[in-house]
């Protein structure tokens, strides 16, 4: 330093050119809107518009007393969360008789709880929660049911059934069942024996990865096959190709591959890729828009996914301005929303595809 | 830039004779290593022998250990000139989304590697001038950056996984030059310009220096708040470099990448024998702790056990690793001092 400071010469002046240069460059390439090329953030413009309309035309459409309705969610980092913060707005957008408020998305159980307050004493009419941890937030929705604030509770279930009016989420066992159906169905009707059937879970110690695999197991079981090789990953992608390159290696013949999440999907395909492997049909999880297109072309080995939908946070929006309007939901016979819905794990493949896709999520 | 280094070179003759011990010092070191990559490999060969010793097996370990063999050769260099990296992870994820954008893949390749580079480089050098200039403590700096560069890569990405489209880069990780994959290449070629730097430059012999004693490199003419600033960027290059590599095998970019590499990172330069004290180190003892770290994943993986039982073993494995260090360490001491 103390060699030239008050040389503050052309050399500088040049390295600063320099950065400044560099930076500009940098800066222009954070951009992620789609030039001319067709890319991914077209499409998911347009699964985001058909969704809405999808969840428009499950509910009345007549206008109401107008409501407001406080949302609360996980941070979106990645991009099952970001379709569920997604959907629950365009849901909400739709209705000219609701104000939205939704909260910054955080994965910090304190920050999470500091927000429904906040929302409480805002006074909005009505909650739609998605808890980072459903244990840690019962408190906090009890307060608010007993502030005169119903609560929806999406998908990660509250503790108690005090802390919420309304249940909608996703079935994580019938997921597994779904999966096991698909594969146990297809290897019997090719007459496979004895098969090597692999599955690539998520987080291990989550509850909802322990379900999906018992529904895995138990619908295996009733063709009378079960699991050889069960690896878990952490939902991401680069998880998804670590453990599955090692996976392939273990495992000189598969039959069937069940892969827990098509986010970590990205990242085993890669894998699968690059290892040449073929010989195997493998089925996802969740039902992101990539997989679904992946299924469309057909020229993967993934040709199947079963179902884990974000579109539930729509449907809970929904539900929420009905509860708070005093209104039923059209095709059933109460006068009010139901306690708890959960929705069903349909399998997408080629076949079907085509009608699901709108639903997909990009990840 | 290396003004002073022509004038002064009092650093090189002091550095020099720290270099001739570290030298004896590194063979011994890394005879735990070695012992322990032993162990593996036979408890490998014992439990999956017709899996695990097979050719393609050892590219699979080669290959997942690429990525954080580059990211632990930077932080090899931080950590012997005195200083830790905790942002390692977050510049790779940075850098991976960075560099996938649909503007940057708009660009092609070149525009894309440029990207990488440059993001982790520069972010790099920003932790270097907070912490040489700024006088913020390297861990506090960087734990900063830690959660703030994560935080821009999802900002840029919006939460989302950016699929590489580009061809000309997707088939960067299928492609071998005589057989050995393009990513283990890549791993070579760093730790060998590592090597040299650490061992036959100025640079790498003003590393150990400012490591070793900061105060008395300052003394003998060594621009120490400059060469800081240098380690980070460095730090922050290799990172770039893994982002490169990683968005290769998971043909994305995620602010989800290189979750827990400053951990894995950190893990294999200490079980590598490199000081976190600063001031000792080599570059072989690192990619030997990497080593260790993929073999035994890859060999859990080949036996299908559970991830509970893996973690067990990973913890009791470090732990053994370190105390046959200490031991192979003392002896060297011992034989040092007499």
């Amino acid at each position: 330093m103390s060699d030239a400071p008050q040389n503050l010469s052309r050399r500088n002046l040049l390295r600063g050119a320099g950065a400044f240069g560099a930076i500009s460059v940098l800066a222009a390439c954070t951009s992620n809107e789609a030039e001319p090329e067709p890319a991914a953030t077209t499409a998911a413009a347009a699964t985001g518009e058909a969704t809405g309309d999808t969840s428009t035309e499950a509910v009345a459409q007549d206008s109401g007393p107008a409501v407001t309705i406080g949302f609360s969610a996980p941070a979106a980092d990645h991009g099952w969360i970001a379709a569920v913060t997604d959907n629950a707005a365009k849901a909400a957008e739709s209705f000219d008789d609701v104000t939205f408020v939704a909260t910054e998305g955080t994965n910090d159980v304190n920050d999470q709880i500091a927000q429904v307050e906040t929302l409480i004493n805002q006074g909005v009419d009505v909650l739609a929660i998605l808890p980072f941890d459903g244990a840690a937030l019962t408190d906090v929705a009890t307060q608010a049911m007993e502030a005169g604030i119903p609560v929806v509770n999406i998908d990660r279930i509250f503790d108690s059934p005090q802390a919420y009016r309304s249940y909608i989420g996703g079935d994580n066992y019938g997921m597994g069942v779904s999966a096991g159906n698909y594969i146990g169905q297809r290897l019997t009707d090719e007459g496979v024996e004895n098969p090597v059937i692999a599955e690539i879970a998520g987080i291990d110690n989550l509850p909802l990865t322990q379900a999906r695999s018992q529904g895995f197991a138990d619908a295996l079981d009733t063709y009378g096959f079960s699991v050889t090789a069960r690896q878990a990953a952490e939902f991401t992608v680069e998880s998804g190709q670590q453990v599955t390159a090692n996976l392939l290696q273990a495992e000189g013949e598969i039959d069937a591959i069940w892969n827990h999440d098509d986010d970590q999907g990205i990242g085993v395909l890669a894998a699968i890729d690059e290892a040449g492997r073929d010989e195997f049909f493998m089925v996802g999880g969740a039902g992101s828009a990539n997989a679904m297109r992946e299924i469309q072309e057909g020229n993967s080995v993934l040709e199947a996914t079963v179902l884990y939908s974000p579109t539930m946070a729509g449907s809970g929006i929904n539900m929420a301005r009905l509860i708070a309007q005093g209104k039923g939901m059209d095709s059933l016979v109460e006068l009010e929303v139901p306690a708890s819905i959960t929705t069903f794990s349909a399998v997408v493949t080629a076949d079907n595809v085509e009608e699901y896709l709108p639903l997909g999520f990009e990840s | 830039m290396n003004d002073t280094a022509t004038t002064l070179d009092p650093e090189s003759t002091s550095g020099s004779s720290s270099i001739s011990l570290g030298d004896r010092l590194t063979g011994l070191q890394n005879l735990g290593l070695v012992a322990v990559l032993v162990l593996a490999f036979v408890t490998g060969w014992l439990t999956a022998p017709e899996n695990f010793l097979d050719a393609n097996n050892f590219l699979t370990i080669l290959k997942s250990a690429a990525v954080i063999g580059v990211v632990s050769v930077g932080m090899t260099f931080v950590i012997i000139g005195g200083g830790i990296d905790l942002s390692v992870g977050a510049i790779v994820a940075l850098a991976s989304v960075w560099g996938t954008t649909l503007a940057s893949q708009n660009m092609g390749l070149g525009g894309m590697l440029t990207a990488f580079i440059l993001v982790g480089t520069a972010t790099g050098l920003v932790n270097g001038v907070l912490i040489a200039y700024g006088k913020i403590v390297s861990f506090i700096a960087t734990l900063a950056m830690l959660v703030s560069a994560r935080g821009l890569a999802q900002y840029i990405s919006g939460g989302q996984t950016q699929v590489v489209e580009v061809s000309a880069f997707r088939s960067l990780n299928n492609g071998d030059v005589f057989g050995v994959p393009n990513l283990v290449v890549m791993l070579i070629l760093v730790a060998a310009i590592g090597w040299v730097l650490l061992n036959r430059t100025t640079f790498g012999r003003r590393t150990f220096a400012v490591g070793g004693n900061g105060e008395a490199a300052r003394l003998a003419g060594i621009n120490v708040k400059r060469h800081t600033m240098w380690l980070f960027g460095l730090s922050g290059l290799a990172c770039g470099i893994a982002a490169i590599m990683i968005v290769a095998r998971t043909t994305t970019g995620s602010s989800t990448h290189g979750e827990l590499y400053e951990l894995d990172a950190i893990g294999a330069v200490v079980i590598g024998g490199t000081s976190l004290a600063g001031g000792r180190g080599t570059i072989v003892g690192t990619i030997l702790g990497v080593l260790v770290f993929t073999v035994m994943t890859n060999i859990f993986v080949l036996n299908n056990l559970t991830t509970d039982i893996q973690n067990i073993a990973k913890g009791v494995i470090i732990v053994l690793a370190v105390l046959l260090q200490a031991r192979a360490q003392r002896g060297s001491d011992a034989a040092a001092h007499s």
